[in-house]
């Protein structure tokens, strides 16, 4: 009843301003081929709003645009890695997703996270885990290692993908030589660009479209996240996703509200909207990733509910770990390996 | 008597001002939408980078130091930036062997189309100019498709039973020049039809009736003439695959950085904007090198049929 007082005092105030051609409009900006357009349509129903998608493939080309300003978007989805960047630069406002009426759907472990602390400027989007996939027709050997990309068995051989996310694969490089996150030390790293420098010969590639190309053959083993790992399991059953005993990571993609928004009420809403135990199914059984939401589970798709792409199992939580990002200093060196990577 | 002249000059200074005038919005245009993005990309890259991407207004030849010069980053000790070098090189290169390719296959289409009746040659044209009918990206994809390893030509092979397993085809360097040249190849067809036209093929009937062998006739009378054809041909090659990146990363499997990649790697993941601009700005050095030359070389062939 609140909220609908105040969406009446909004709009009486937006129409007297002249601006009353705003008030039905969100603008978007998320990843490529991440919303799910029947949830969108649910909501442009329920609340008569026009919504509006833009696509970005990576957290620094929408930093990058975000920062210039003038966008026009109303809500971004950063990973939590970079929205200490997006805090720290004010490019985002407080919108309270913790007092949010919905907030209380949130489930444990993503309701007061140490990258936002008491949900003040995000509400959790899709989050999930970075493994390695296996076509286990090609290798059916023990795959839970980053050595399946490092130091591939004779089968995988010539066969391998890597996806160029420059943090994950130096991560799993430190990892499998046993340093830690955001590792400095040099002997490490020393290791840590060896075993890359020695592993390439044997990958085949570098790319993102994993999807089409694990089930099409091109590729028999790759890095990748878990949605990603799911939709190819359900295309091809010998696709398997294996968590690394070495370490592995979760991220999270976080919907924020830009400084800049236009529509700050419809993005308020739309959050609200999101943390609703069908909707973030909606959204889970879109892009095959995992929510943040309490029950939203009895709603998704029965190939998801318990898909061991989605569910990390209890033993492998404790070497599980938030990625972030590094310091500058740290990043700088990283750059180098990479570059040297790809020489 | 001195009244003449002086209108002359009045004329002349009053057409000169409206040639400016005129002309005004054009310069405009050139030193905004040109200039100035290409001086702030100058200005940038002698400046800090930021933390998270940006930069810094703080001055620093570092980004300049970095283009050819690397800190090794475990001993600490200065060296060639052999990273950076291969890189260009690897451009350069693929470049290089892009521009022959369409040579050797654009100069007989281009032969081909300038040697038929004149009706049927703007449907030879008209054929040629049909791919670039379909966005870059579509006519890469297309050729993966072709040659992947379930693709056509592996599964027509397969069945034919010259072959059991699939030929690893795409992510190899040959896939990479052969989708260059499938995209380039009209650019070099055009302008060495456009010489090959106003060939006088009375000349090559000349030479013939002066006992030249074919191979002179080719050398000596043919490719003189359609030399600036050729050089512009090559130019309009070269330059646009120094900075190739669609083809690289769809059929090379983004392996190896090209130079369009590693500056793109600067402004995104990197986070290293000066060294971004620095690279950027060295790219725009190659291609001046290769423009002169071009000049220098076209200039000479110009002077000797003068």
């Amino acid at each position: 009843m609140k909220m609908k007082l105040a969406l009446a005092v909004t709009g009486l105030i937006l129409a007297t301003t002249g601006m009353a051609h705003a008030a039905g409009e969100l603008n978007i900006y998320n990843w490529g081929n991440y919303t799910s357009p029947e949830m969108i349509k649910k909501f442009e129903e329920k609340y008569s709003v026009k919504v509006t998608i833009t696509d970005y493939d990576s957290n620094d080309t929408a930093l990058a645009k975000v920062r210039q300003g003038g966008t026009g978007f109303d809500i971004a989805m950063p990973s939590q890695s970079h929205l200490p960047i997006w805090i720290a630069e004010g490019l985002i406002q407080e919108v309270d997703v913790g007092k949010m009426e919905n907030a209380k759907n949130l489930k444990k472990e993503w309701a007061n996270p140490d990258f936002d602390p008491g949900r003040k400027y995000s509400a959790p989007w899709l989050l999930g885990t970075v493994g390695v996939v296996v076509n286990t027709d090609t290798y059916k050997g023990p795959s839970d290692s980053w050595g399946i990309l490092f130091d591939p068995p004779a089968e995988l051989k010539g066969k391998i993908n890597v996806v160029p996310e420059m943090s994950d694969v130096l991560y799993a490089a430190i990892k499998y030589n046993g340093g830690k996150l955001c590792e400095t030390d040099k002997a490490i790293l020393k290791k840590a660009r060896d075993t890359l420098v020695n592993a390439k010969p044997n990958w085949v590639a570098m790319e993102y479209n994993t999807i089409e190309k694990m089930t099409a053959g091109d590729f028999s083993a790759t890095s990748d996240w878990n949605g990603s790992a799911l939709r190819q399991r359900l295309q091809k059953p010998s696709i398997n996703y294996f968590y690394p005993k070495e370490g592995f990571t979760y991220w999270s993609d976080n919907v924020v509200v830009l400084k800049e928004a236009k529509n700050l009420e419809n993005a308020k809403l739309f959050i609200n909207f999101i943390m609703e135990p069908e909707n973030a199914a909606m959204m889970s059984a879109f892009a095959r990733y995992a929510n943040g939401v309490e029950g939203s589970d009895k709603f998704m798709p029965d190939d998801m509910k318990n898909a061991p792409e989605l569910v990390v199992p209890e033993d492998k939580k404790g070497i599980a770990e938030f990625m972030k990002l590094c310091d500058p200093a740290t990043q700088d060196l990283y750059t180098k390996i990479w570059t040297e990577l790809q020489k | 008597m001195s009244a003449a002249p002086d209108l002359i000059t009045l004329n002349h200074r009053r057409d000169i001002r409206n040639r400016w005038l005129l002309s005004l919005p054009a310069l405009l245009i050139i030193l905004l939408a040109a200039t100035g993005p290409l001086l702030i990309v100058l200005i940038y890259s002698f400046l800090t980078p930021g933390d998270y991407g940006d930069v810094k207004w703080l001055f620093s030849t570092d980004a300049w130091v970095n283009v050819l010069f690397q800190r090794d980053i475990f001993d600490d000790t200065l060296s060639l930036a052999d990273a950076h070098i291969s890189i260009f090189l690897r451009s350069i290169n693929l470049s290089v062997m892009t521009t022959i390719a369409t040579v050797v296959f654009g100069f007989p289409t281009a032969w081909f189309i300038a040697t038929r009746p004149a009706r049927t040659r703007e449907l030879w044209l008209f054929l040629i100019t049909i791919p670039f009918w379909t966005n870059i990206l579509i006519r890469t994809f297309a050729m993966l498709e072709v040659i992947r390893n379930e693709g056509l030509v592996n599964m027509l092979l397969i069945k034919a039973g010259i072959i059991n397993a699939p030929i690893q085809m795409l992510f190899t360097d040959g896939a990479v020049l052969a989708g260059m040249v499938y995209v380039y190849l009209p650019m070099m067809v055009l302008p060495v039809y456009a010489s090959l036209e106003k060939l006088d093929f009375r000349l090559v009937e000349a030479a013939y009736d002066l006992y030249a062998t074919p191979f002179r006739v080719l050398t000596k009378v043919i490719l003189p003439i359609v030399k600036p054809g050729v050089v512009a041909g090559s130019i309009l090659v070269f330059i646009p695959s120094l900075g190739a990146y669609v083809s690289p990363s769809i059929l090379g499997g983004g392996k190896n950085l090209m130079i369009g990649n590693l500056i793109g790697l600067q402004f995104g993941q990197g986070r290293n904007w000066p060294l971004g601009s620095a690279l950027s700005i060295s790219l725009m050095i190659v291609v001046m090198i290769a423009l002169l030359a071009y000049v220098r070389y076209a200039g000479k062939g110009a002077n000797a049929h003068g």
